[in-house]
């Protein structure tokens, strides 16, 4: 499943976000999108989701701008998981996971349909929630609550799945947690992942590709190697950082201290 | 909690919907059976079951065939309209107080209401449609204000509270212009069910009858709904859409109400909040859950605001202000 955008242009109450920004997701991988603060990173990615519908340029989903197609049609194929959600306190995860199902469903066709039903115990079993099932949502921790979240996306069945900051807030294990489970969408269903990422370490971990936001478009997009250097950072973030090689052979970044950006 | 504890309070949960939404039920048969009963005549079962056969025609069939039974019919009614258009909001504003009176139902059909009683007050029967209208017209005067790219809850309360406000002030000033009439127009503001009738019946019923299946209709997208706007979005409900269509339902509910019963307070608010508390959020249940509880709320209020003082009938909303205020405090203490 491929997804780009085409010069596309995102002004919010007057303050242009986003300019003329174009960037193809790499199929079937997982892509961070990472910039500083304020640069544009969850406008894009709720853009992708069409959850803003006031944009110019393109967003096309294999070919077909998302526009055109209908909102049940596209959340059937691409699942965003917002960096705000909510839920009453009572309910479940079970139904949680349940309304997942949502652009399945119209006034013609039952809930419980035998496709829900599986599509809701594949997400459940994927995000190791089935013992949590008729836990209230509420009452789990913030790592089983953002599984919670994650597997709701999934009983969408989608083929691109959009995530922002999905490790915010979580202690090391449960960021690890999720993103092991991030791992295995893309390994084993050949799911492509697009996360919204504030911490460059987890983008270096855990992302195929990087793409960088900076000044309303995109700064470089390529593998995490290639785009997070010295010089990167400090152009982009107006960082002076080391970067060492960990018993995994991935980059890991430490901070130094703050230079004029160049 | 262990998981098993878990399992076991869910699989609880399901048969605990259904026996609560029983429970109302009987509740409200009740209610029915009292209100049709007592009154300034009291009128025994045997008789009511004579009635119901095809009776005599005597002077209880009278009373009971063109006074209680009309009335008790208007006053659940009332109720089931009320409770949905208050549940509906609730999940549409995403904000606990959010009532009919939110979208302006009872300021509109008020200030409607009162300029015919005050000024035209030979034309009686123009109070309830003129009501209607006033009230659906000021719901989407508020709508139309808070529209900005879309519609946000808070904006719609915001516009509420100034809109209401504007309407307030012609109500006050009809009511100082016209004080030597106002005393109808007092028991329509608190809101009262007396001398309703089979032409009231005739009025609320279609709009009960609807609503309720519409409401059904769009129980999941409430759910939905309830998930934040983005998520519902992302999960592929058109959320401004919705939040139209569920609004103009509720409008309908409220304004129907209202314009039968007057500003009849607090049943929009407090009978879904508790139906919520017994059955939990999942609106295919709590909607059910909110038109049966709210259909007893009012029969057996109007019950009580009849016979208690009797002779003396007090509005019906006297008393749903009484027991409602207190118990919408103790669920403030206990919720928030």
């Amino acid at each position: 499943m491929l997804l780009e955008t085409r010069d596309l242009t995102v002004t919010i109450g007057g303050k242009t976000i986003l300019k003329d920004l174009s960037i193809r997701f790499a199929e079937g991988k997982r892509t961070a999108i990472i910039g500083p603060n304020g640069a544009g990173k969850s406008t894009l990615l709720r853009a992708l989701a069409a959850l803003n519908p006031h944009y110019q340029g393109e967003i096309l989903l294999d070919g077909e701008d998302i526009r055109k197609m209908g909102r049940k049609k596209l959340s059937q194929r691409l699942a965003i998981l917002p960096q705000s959600v909510q839920a009453p306190p009572d309910t479940t995860v079970e139904r949680l996971v349940d309304y997942g199902r949502f652009p399945y469903r119209s006034w013609f066709r039952g809930s419980n349909a035998r496709e829900d039903r599986e599509a809701v115990e594949w997400a459940l079993s994927v995000t190791h929630l089935e013992d949590f099932r008729h836990r209230q949502v509420v009452s789990l921790s913030g790592g089983e609550r953002q599984r919670a979240w994650i597997a709701m996306a999934l009983a969408q069945q989608p083929e691109v799945l959009l995530l922002d900051e999905p490790t915010t807030y979580l202690d090391i294990a449960h960021q690890l947690e999720v993103m092991q489970i991030v791992r295995q969408l893309y390994e084993k269903y050949g799911m492509t992942v697009i996360m919204v990422l504030h911490d460059i370490n987890h983008a270096l971990q855990y992302a195929d590709e990087i793409a960088i936001v900076k000044d309303h478009g995109i700064f470089s997009q390529g593998s995490p190697k290639e785009i997070i250097t010295v010089d990167t950072l400090a152009k982009v973030f107006g960082v002076k950082a080391d970067i060492f090689i960990n018993s995994e052979g991935a980059a890991i970044l430490s901070p130094i201290s703050i230079v004029q950006k160049g | 909690m262990s998981q098993q504890e878990a399992a076991k309070q869910y699989q609880g949960t399901n048969r605990r919907r259904a026996l609560l939404l029983g429970v109302f039920a009987v509740l409200s048969c009740i209610g029915f059976l009292l209100s049709i009963v007592k009154g300034s005549v009291e009128i025994p079962l045997e008789e009511i079951c004579q009635a119901v056969m095809g009776g005599n025609g005597g002077i209880h069939e009278q009373i009971l065939m063109n006074i209680r039974l009309p009335r008790t019919i208007v006053a659940a009614l009332v109720g089931i309209n009320l409770s949905l258009s208050g549940a509906i909001l609730q999940a549409i504003m995403k904000n606990p107080l959010a009532d009919p009176h939110i979208i302006g139902i009872s300021s509109g059909a008020g200030l409607a209401g009162i300029f015919v009683m005050l000024l035209l007050p030979e034309q009686g029967w123009l109070v309830t449609p003129v009501a209607f209208v006033g009230a659906m017209a000021a719901a989407l005067c508020i709508y139309v204000l808070a529209w900005k790219n879309g519609i946000r809850p808070i904006r719609i309360i915001l516009a509420g509270v100034a809109v209401s406000a504007f309407l307030g002030a012609g109500i006050s000033a009809l009511m100082i212009f016209y004080s030597d009439r106002v005393h109808s127009a007092l028991m329509w503001m608190v809101g009262g069910l007396s001398a309703r009738s089979w032409p009231h019946v005739a009025i609320i019923y279609p709009y009960t009858i609807a609503g309720f299946l519409l409401a059904l209709l769009g129980a999941r997208h409430l759910n939905i709904l309830q998930l934040g706007d983005e998520m519902a979005k992302g999960l592929g409900l058109r959320v401004e859409l919705t939040r139209l269509l569920m609004t103009a339902v509720a409008a309908l509910l409220a304004a129907s109400a209202v314009s039968v019963a007057g500003l009849l307070g607090f049943v929009g608010l407090i009978v879904p909040h508790a139906a919520r508390l017994m059955i939990g959020s999942d609106y295919r249940f709590l909607l059910p859950a909110s038109a049966l509880l709210g259909m007893a709320v009012v029969i057996f209020s109007d019950t009580f605001a009849r016979t208690a003082f009797a002779p003396t009938e007090l509005p019906v909303g006297i008393i749903m202000a009484v027991l409602g205020a207190p118990f919408f405090l103790f669920l403030l203490r206990r919720e928030l």
